[in-house]
């Protein structure tokens, strides 16, 4: 895996960027990769922003897992975000594991990998070391930002620090601060991947072994959340892996726990522990509230950008609420917001889905802005 | 465009901030916005006419005005449009306090219960009216609130709720309401506009 992300597309950062956590890192790189043409205003450019484990590689294979891209439903040639008519800019986030500056990578300091001295990166962080990647494209303003989950996240976050870099914002089914639930959640993850031994206090590189069971229990615990009650029922239900009788073992035996082992074990071989560690920590200390002293609409003060909030209705991880109160401390400061809960039965990964309302949405709400930026340019 | 929206767009001045409650597919947001300027939000709670909304690059939140009003600061919209709903909400006096405290003015609209075809309808068949304004039967109708344009006349005086303009449809023909023509209005028109703060 090390050597194909070798061949992926890097910008290194010379310019030296201040941390949240008070340290400067300089000389760090950004992959990304980008998808269809930049037009001639530079005026069809929209960065989408990933969720925890998502990367750069949005559509079309990923040519290090060889798997489809993570939002190929709403990414491509004639869909949601058309690629024959956009321009899509994805970076891997600080602290990911596909190329970017993250705990896998060696510390010029040291001559080590960095592991758990890696730096405690926040979504601010990540969100400002995007903006040098836009400067590297010659990018002055997009025509959107787009993302859900910690995607959406950084949305927030990058619309209330430049609120001139974007005409329109689409935070998907996320929050403006994460909830007690969640930190929880993450943090369930966490002790997870340490409680395995393989795990040596984040030194797991300097040996053979990799915390491959933490980080599955971790990713299946994670999986449950993305889903939703009734979605599980109507897909597993009790259905047993063979046909016949319970074996009165620890085996699997029902579907649905062949079918988390499945997604676990296969996670382990596209992620890095020490990430899942750091990224998990960035979502937990992101609160746009406080960032404002507790006053959410003063993120969006003056804003002229704008918004499209969308949240699903079995989203039981971003509920629909805390979606809302984004809604409501924009509309509190008078932004241009518009707002839809979208029916589905697939919980938080609606958003990765095949769900025609919410694609539709998408495609029709960027596709108004595009109309109303492409008339102002000719103006 | 039906005429309601005529007039409600002729009483609204250009480049005007504007909350359209129960906005529907944005008919008449799209128009406001296209030809006088205005800036224009709205209010739906139904999801597939948000959507419609949304695709016409018109910025509309889905939610129920009874809830969903409170969010937005005092007089935050030169006015607040509410078209024929005021009658179907279970608390229209507080969904009307609302729109009076976000708009600096609000224009209502409300279906005439006064009007003679519904009179005549009640009395003499017996049965509670339906009419091409009200067309659904008393067990499937959303309005819980049926008022006459008399009747919000009063309303509006004993809440002190000052009336600038009081207007009428009949025949889809417009003109004022007056109180010398008040008792002839009451009866031949089946829509009342009013503009109050």
């Amino acid at each position: 895996m090390n050597n194909k992300i070798k061949n992926i597309k890097k910008l290194i950062v010379k310019d030296s960027l201040e941390l949240d956590c008070g340290k400067l890192i300089k000389n760090f790189s950004i992959a990304y990769e980008t998808y269809g043409t930049l037009n001639k205003n530079k005026s069809n450019a929209i960065l989408v922003f990933h969720a925890l484990t998502g990367d750069q590689f949005v559509t079309n294979i990923n040519p290090v897992t060889n798997r489809e891209g993570w939002w190929a439903t709403a990414v491509g040639p004639g869909k949601a975000i058309d690629t024959n008519k956009y321009f899509i800019i994805c970076s891997n986030v600080l602290a990911g594991c596909m190329g970017s500056f993250g705990p896998g990578e060696i510390n010029p300091e040291t001559n080590e990998l960095f592991g758990t001295t890696f730096p405690i990166i926040t979504i601010k962080d990540m969100v400002k070391a995007q903006i040098y990647l836009l400067k590297y494209l010659g990018i002055e303003k997009l025509l959107s930002v787009a993302g859900g989950s910690m995607g959406g996240m950084q949305v927030l976050q990058f619309s209330s620090l430049y609120p001139d870099k974007t005409y329109s914002a689409i935070p998907i089914a996320c929050s403006a601060s994460h909830s007690a639930q969640n930190i929880a959640l993450n943090e369930l993850g966490r002790q997870a991947i340490m409680a395995d031994p393989n795990w040596n206090k984040g030194n797991y590189f300097k040996t053979d072994l990799s915390p491959n069971k933490g980080l599955a229990v971790a990713r299946m615990a994670a999986h449950i959340t993305y889903l939703s009650k009734k979605g599980l029922q109507e897909k597993f239900g009790r259905k047993l892996q063979e046909k016949g009788s319970l074996k009165f073992s620890f085996d699997a035996d029902f579907q649905i726990e062949s079918y988390l082992r499945y997604q676990g074990s296969n996670f382990v071989d596209r992620f890095d522990a020490n990430s899942y560690l750091y990224i998990t920590r960035a979502m937990d200390y992101f609160d746009l509230e406080k960032q404002f002293n507790g006053n959410l609409s003063l993120a969006f003060k003056n804003t002229k950008t704008k918004f499209c909030v969308i949240s699903f209705s079995s989203d039981w991880l971003y509920p629909t609420a805390e979606n809302k109160e984004i809604v409501i401390a924009l509309n509190a400061c008078g932004a241009n917001v518009s707002f839809v809960e979208v029916n589905s039965d697939k919980g938080h990964d609606s958003f990765l889905l095949n769900v025609p309302e919410f694609l539709k949405t998408l495609s029709e709400f960027l596709n108004s802005i595009y109309n109303e930026v492409s008339n102002e340019k000719r103006i | 465009m039906k005429k309601e929206f005529e007039v409600i767009s002729q009483i609204i001045q250009n480049n005007k901030k504007v909350l359209d409650v129960g906005c529907g597919d944005g008919t008449l947001m799209q128009f406001l916005k296209l030809n006088q300027q205005n800036n224009v939000r709205g209010l739906e709670p139904q999801k597939k006419l948000v959507q419609k909304c949304i695709s016409k690059g018109l910025s509309v939140i889905e939610g129920d005005a009874e809830k969903e009003l409170i969010q937005f600061p005092e007089k935050s919209f030169d006015y607040v449009v509410l078209s024929q709903t005021l009658q179907a909400f279970i608390a229209p006096e507080e969904v009307l306090k609302q729109l009076l405290r976000v708009g600096k003015q609000t224009i209502v609209s409300i279906p005439n219960f006064g009007y003679w075809k519904v009179r005549l309808h009640l009395l003499f068949k017996g049965t509670m009216p339906v009419t091409n304004n009200l067309p659904n039967q008393w067990y499937d109708t959303p309005n819980l609130h049926m008022c006459t344009i008399q009747d919000f006349v009063n309303f509006c005086k004993e809440k002190n709720i000052k009336i600038d303009r009081s207007l009428c449809l009949t025949n889809e023909k417009i003109s004022e309401i007056t109180n010398k023509n008040m008792f002839y209005k009451n009866i031949f028109s089946h829509l009342g506009i009013f503009l109050i703060q």
